[in-house]
């Protein structure tokens, strides 16, 4: 990227000024900015999204049957111990240069908190409760998804916030393989010490996954009517 | 690709040398230990003794949800950026102040947490019987709390030592030490067999300091000693 600016009147951006705080900077680029954004959105819902359609049957598998349990947490763990600098690159022989090792990377990660939370939350439900479901004649469908996940949602919306917003965080590493949504302009940034560049990713990437948690405790307090007006968590 | 990045790894000439992977593996470890080093002699007692007091939880609780939020690759740039950077500091290299700092912070959230935890969920019954029997407050802590909040500070210790060992990896990015450059110095310059060697290696050793810390976990677990010591006489 190169730097215009150099004119007669040296906007804030421009190398000899270079300033971290610079409102033309946003105005001039602000296309740059919607699509690192929009691209950055992109990876992490649709990584959330694959974490947690991987992590429900990996859940309930795990329940019903104890042995899978500790191979399952325990190969989740494994995986959420290697560094995402190296994940992404180990990926890459299956999956190629492509978003797909980025978002298969970040769903893995996910899959660590997603799976402890829904097998937690599914446990906490009393025994009483589900028992009185049984005598009314509830089968297992039923049961799940009228009474268990309900109940679990809380502990469930919780491990899905945490997620989501640690996603966020790591989708800029993504950047190793270009595909890092704000990520990207960290790097461009840091290679050509663009100041005003950074602070807008690094401000745009907290904003966004406080954006997020916003959305998905708004989602929470949807789901659970009954729950609004008490302390979220 | 798996293939060039075997040649890459059994080349010895890759791994000695100024700027080989033993110097760099080297330099990561001497990072990681440095920032967890710092952490524990500073923030280590103050939360252990917060706990004690039963002060604070809200501000351990909030550190390790804004750390979440904050991305290790913008704290990075923005340290090394900053103030901090530029330096050479002796073996821990170029930008290695603003890596430390930063290892430093992100080692901080799962310490606190956990050990201010550890202490505060300690049984309320053992600490009232140790008042009773007439210790102090410092005898209480020191003699009774902090030997049952072992167990959960020693997780958090662990999972910092995995966040710590991430970060130190990404420092790459920013043109710090570590390992982490043999892999972006491979996708950067398009030499993917390289990559795929330097995340082999890091992975490696990620597991290795787990597995070791999971071993200190064990260790440190003062339930395990009883649970066979009972079980012996039972199985007889």
């Amino acid at each position: 990227m190169t730097l215009l600016g150099l004119s007669a009147h040296a906007s804030c951006y421009s190398l000899t000024v270079n300033h971290w705080l610079c409102g033309s900077y946003w105005v001039d680029r602000a296309g740059d900015l919607r699509a690192a954004t929009v691209q950055h959105l992109e990876i992490t819902v649709v990584s959330v999204l694959l974490g947690l359609a991987v992590a429900f049957p990996l859940s309930l598998l795990a329940r019903r049957i104890g042995r899978l349990e500790t191979g399952i947490l325990g190969l989740s763990t494994m995986v959420y111990t290697i560094p995402s600098l190296a994940l992404f690159p180990l990926l890459v022989p299956l999956t190629g240069i492509s978003a797909k090792t980025i978002v298969i990377g970040l769903a893995l990660y996910t899959l660590t908190i997603l799976v402890r939370n829904i097998l937690a939350g599914l446990r906490a439900v009393p025994a009483e409760v589900r028992e009185a479901a049984v005598g009314m004649g509830y089968g297992r469908g039923r049961l799940l998804w009228a009474v268990e996940l309900p109940l679990a949602t809380p502990v469930i919306m919780a491990g899905l916030r945490v997620a989501t917003v640690s996603t966020v965080a790591l989708t800029t590493i993504g950047s190793i393989l270009d595909y890092g949504g704000l990520g990207n302009l960290l790097y461009d940034g840091v290679q050509n010490d663009f100041k005003a560049e950074i602070l807008a990713a690094s401000v745009l990437c907290v904003a966004l996954a406080l954006v997020l948690d916003g959305i998905l405790l708004g989602l929470q307090r949807l789901l659970m009517p009954w729950r609004r007006g008490q302390v979220a968590e | 690709m798996i293939r060039d990045a075997l040649t890459y790894l059994t080349d010895p000439a890759n791994w000695t040398g100024s700027a080989g992977m033993l110097v760099l593996l080297l330099q990561q470890l001497l990072l990681t230990v440095t920032a967890l080093v710092a952490v524990l002699a500073v923030a280590l007692p103050i939360a252990l003794w917060l706990g004690h007091l039963g002060r604070g939880g809200f501000l351990a609780i909030n550190i390790s949800n804004i750390g979440r939020a904050v991305p290790t690759f913008a704290v990075l740039i923005l340290l090394s950026i900053g103030p901090l950077g530029t330096q050479v500091l002796g073996p821990y290299g170029r930008a290695g102040l603003a890596t430390l700092v930063a290892l430093a912070l992100f080692a901080l959230p799962p310490i606190v947490t956990n050990s201010y935890v550890g202490v505060r969920e300690v049984d309320h019954a053992v600490v009232d019987a140790a008042k009773g029997m007439g210790m102090t407050g410092w005898q209480v802590f020191w003699r009774v709390e902090l030997r049952l909040a072992l167990p959960l500070t020693v997780t958090g210790l662990r999972l910092a030592l995995v966040q710590v060992w991430a970060t130190a990896t990404i420092a790459a990015l920013v043109a710090g030490p570590g390992l982490g450059n043999v892999i972006t110095a491979g996708f950067y310059r398009n030499n993917v067999g390289q990559g795929f060697a330097g995340a082999v290696v890091v992975a490696a050793v990620a597991l290795v300091l787990e597995g070791l810390s999971a071993l200190v976990e064990w260790l440190a677990r003062p339930i395990r000693r009883r649970e066979r010591n009972e079980a012996a006489p039972a199985l007889a």
